[in-house]
């Protein structure tokens, strides 16, 4: 059993936990993610790690309740037990695997969509422990859905936070955002790591493919092991077909095939899943891409 | 005279079992396994022994079912076998020790498997259990997977006085037995669960929710946790795929994928969160024991089912009794036809399959005639699901984490037959981890073989 020492509610239907799990806590890096389990009869859901204590021996994972498992996940309180949480699985981000000094002479900019704010902010973090300050870009729908915003203000170099109906800071989409800082600001960004909703992180690809800025993301396919045994993660990037629990989840964003990826991230998807995904979706349409014009 | 026929065995009848999950063979009961057991003939030279893997001495355990002492027969399965309940149900005995049995040559050979299984089931129904030994030797031992190769050398290793922790990656322990096989061949709580719980009862902890090579390496069990050796039991769990069009399409899965949403994850039960696809018409592509129970599953869940194979009945590897079960629960054998392509409609969905006829042409490398397209024979399936069992190959997480740690180009682990050895002081294999997907038996052999392996090399240190 893995206990819960900590949980509040971040924003609406957005949970923050710390999990007592030493193992991982001693072994993982940000960009990699963990699958927990409620109870007997519950789902492997896969979760990014969001940060972690390594004395403490905590991981903390943030997540949205979008179909029954989530929904039932939020009802656990401080002192309840997950009966499984198994990781880090995945790869780690690979920024942390770069020489370091290479790194500060690097100019990175982050982009988060919605619940992707959580796992960006390790990352974030992690670089501004090194002495890398980084840019982020935050987009939320609207100021209350705003997640880690504290947080992230100690760790990133520059802030930039967005909202679709503009009820906070600026209004309007990442890519708008990011098209601002380069083309009218003229800031020559190296590399740029999106994370959010696949339909934010399609349509963020796209504009940074024109603005020739190398681009990760982070993929969140369907899984069940999460170990390489199964293949439902299985992604399409570049000519290859990789599993994105072993081979990612962070892949090169300008060869990712993500109109395959969103269809195949409906599969399993609820009734209620699906309204959200659609809401989520729509959201980040309009605090995104700027391209889809489209409520698809 | 010998009886010509075995005793046959109670089964539940085909249309019945199409629609439920329960075990299809009912085992034979004491009286009929008395009276199987009077058709052995206790050879002298017993042929049947040189077929099985771990050489149980079959004549052995038999002559003391057909006094009816069926202790003492398990005592004598128990003293070569691990497991004897899993192999009485999923040995290919045909190819095995049946294949070789005498009585085979002019009539049915002894029905060994459904003996065995007979007595593994009366001795966990009588409670009889392994001791636990008394002190152990102080001496750590980690065990990497907890399949049939992994059970079996911390079993070994267990009675042997060692301290053993087996790490299980998944949150359930039994590896392909637990994930893999399906109920109604293998039930979970009734068969394979007292089986764990004899080896827990050995003094081995089990360590669930741990992936080596990445919650913890081999590197660090040696030289932080105190393991003073290791044995890899880590199966052969990656999923291949065709490489043909459509195969990312929403409708096709892994055999692993389908097997493990069913088994491990029980979406055949309500209760269970977990979702499945069942489809309607669902095609399954491949030959072996995989695909006979993916099929069979699907079937279970309710769809018309198609075993897509590329050669003919003969060579079909699964074993003889599955392929019997499939047939005459209703499951079509689509044989000598290959996948080219599958057939997507505008959401991302399967709606078929296009394939193509073969023949049977020269024998290649294995010996089994190499099937060659007839050209122009191409034609569609309509369907709604496809299930690609097309074989696994062993998880390079584990060798890509361990420094100095051998392995093929197939990505198995090198290690030596007999006792286990890698290229890695300390560090011993076996089972599908280094043979690639073989059979239960095979891999508690090679677990046997680990813990002899371990043990000379603990106690030459
Ligand atoms: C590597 C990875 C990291 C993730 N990190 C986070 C995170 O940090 N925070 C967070 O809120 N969510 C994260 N997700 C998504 C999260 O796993 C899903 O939201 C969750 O599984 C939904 O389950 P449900 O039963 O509540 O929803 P339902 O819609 O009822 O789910 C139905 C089925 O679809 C699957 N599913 C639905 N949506 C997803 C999805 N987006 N990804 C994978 N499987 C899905 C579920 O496993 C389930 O089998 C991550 C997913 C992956 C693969
Ligand atoms: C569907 C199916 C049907 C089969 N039917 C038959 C049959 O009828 N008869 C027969 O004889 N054989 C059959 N087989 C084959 C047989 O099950 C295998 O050969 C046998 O289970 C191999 O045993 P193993 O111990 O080597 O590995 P496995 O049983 O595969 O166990 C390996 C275990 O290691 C764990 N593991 C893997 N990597 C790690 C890691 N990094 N860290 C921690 N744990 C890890 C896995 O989760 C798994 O639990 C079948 C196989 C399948 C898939
Ligand atoms: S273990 Fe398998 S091969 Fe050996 S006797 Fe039993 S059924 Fe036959
Ligand atoms: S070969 Fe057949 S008849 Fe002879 S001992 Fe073995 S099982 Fe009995
Ligand atoms: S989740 Fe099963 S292979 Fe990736």
């Amino acid at each position: 059993m893995f206990e819960i020492v900590n949980a509040r509610e971040l924003t609406n239907n957005i949970y923050l936990m710390d999990v007592k799990a030493p193992r991982v806590a001693k072994s993982c890096e940000p960009g990699q993610f963990v699958i927990v389990i409620m109870d007997e009869t519950g789902e492997r859901v896969p979760l990014t790690i969001c940060d972690y204590d390594r004395k403490a021996g905590t991981v903390t994972i943030v997540f949205q309740t979008i179909g029954a498992s989530t929904q039932m996940m939020a009802k656990l309180k401080k002192g309840d037990s997950f009966k499984d949480f198994v990781g880090p699985l995945g790869c780690a981000s690979e920024l942390i695997e770069e020489d370091i000094e290479s790194l500060k002479n690097k100019k990175i900019l982050f982009v988060a969509g919605g619940v992707g704010t959580a796992p960006v902010y390790p990352q974030v973090k992690w670089l501004k422990e090194h002495g890398i300050d980084a840019d982020v870009i935050v987009g939320a729908k609207t100021k209350d859905m705003l997640i880690l915003e504290d947080e992230m203000r100690k760790a990133a170099g520059n802030l930039y936070i967005t909202t679709d109906d503009g009820s906070y800071e600026r209004k309007g989409m990442v890519t708008e955002v990011i098209k601002d800082l380069v083309q009218n600001q003229g800031i020559k960004y190296d590399c740029c790591i999106a994370i959010g909703p696949m339909i934010m992180m399609k349509f963020v690809c796209l504009l940074t493919k024109e603005l020739d800025l190398p681009t990760i993301v982070s993929l969140n396919p369907i899984m069940v092991d999460g170990t390489g045994m199964c293949g439902a993660c299985r992604v399409t990037v570049g000519d290859e077909v990789k599993f994105a629990c072993v081979d990612g989840p962070e892949f090169d964003g300008h060869l990712v095939n993500f109109d395959e990826a969103m269809k195949r991230q409906q599969m399993y998807k609820s009734e209620e899943g699906r309204e959200i995904l659609k809401l989520q979706e729509g959201d980040t349409h309009h605090g995104g891409c700027g391209h889809c014009g489209g409520e698809k | 005279m010998i009886v010509s026929k075995k005793v046959p065995v109670r089964e539940q009848d085909p249309k019945v079992r199409a629609t439920n999950f329960d075990e299809v063979c009912l085992g034979y009961s004491k009286e009929e396994a008395m009276q199987e057991a009077e058709r052995c003939l206790n050879c002298k030279n017993p042929k049947c022994v040189s077929g099985c893997p771990v050489s149980i001495d079959i004549p052995g355990f038999i002559q003391e079912v057909k006094n009816g002492n069926i202790e003492q027969a398990s005592k004598i399965i128990g003293e070569a076998s691990a497991l004897p309940a899993v192999c009485g149900r999923v040995c290919p005995q045909e190819s095995q020790c049946e294949g070789k049995c005498i009585v085979g040559i002019k009539n049915e050979p002894v029905s060994i498997g459904k003996l065995e299984r007979f007595v593994a089931d009366w001795a966990r129904e009588n409670n009889i259990k392994p001791e636990r030994p008394a002190k152990t030797n102080g001496h750590k031992v980690a065990v990497i997977g907890s399949g049939p190769s992994g059970l079996t050398c911390a079993g070994d290793l267990a009675k042997m006085g060692y301290e053993v922790t087996i790490f299980e990656a998944l949150h359930e322990p039994g590896g392909v037995l637990v994930y893999g096989i399906p109920e109604f061949r293998l039930p979970k709580a009734g068969v394979v669960a007292p089986e764990i719980d004899n080896v827990k009862a050995l003094g081995v902890e089990i360590e669930t929710d741990v992936v080596i090579g990445k919650s913890i390496t081999i590197d660090e069990l040696l030289e932080e946790e105190g393991f003073e050796a290791v044995f890899i039991g880590s199966g052969a769990g990656l999923p291949m795929f065709m490489g043909i069009p459509g195969e990312n399409a929403n409708g096709v899965f892994s055999a692993n994928e389908y097997l493990t949403r069913n088994n491990l994850m029980k979406a055949f039960d309500s209760k269970y969160a977990t979702p499945i696809i069942t489809g309607k018409k669902v095609a399954v592509v491949g030959g072996g024991n995989v695909a006979m129970d993916a099929a069979r599953t699907a079937l279970r869940l309710g769809a018309e089912v198609h075993v897509v194979y590329r050669r003919s009945e003969s060579e079909l590897p699964a074993r003889v009794e599955e392929v019997h079960h499939a047939k005459e629960e209703g499951v079509i054998f689509d044989l000598l036809t290959n996948p080219v392509e599958i057939l997507v409609d505008d959401n991302g969905w399967v709606k078929g399959m296009k394939c193509i006829r073969m023949e049977l042409g020269e024998p290649d490398e294995s010996g089994r005639r190499r099937p060659v397209e007839i050209a122009g024979s191409e034609f569609e399936l309509e369907l709604d699901t496809v299930i690609m069992s097309l074989g696994t190959s062993p998880n390079p997480l584990i060798s890509s984490t361990t420094k100095g740690l051998d392995v093929n180009k197939r990505k198995c682990i090198i290690a030596d037959e007999t006792l286990g050895k890698t290229s890695k002081e300390g560090v011993y294999a076996g089972g599908d981890a280094v043979t690639g997907a073989a059979t239960v038996i095979l891999a508690m052999g090679a677990g046997r073989a680990g813990a002899k392996g371990i043990h000379e090399f603990l106690s030459s240190k």
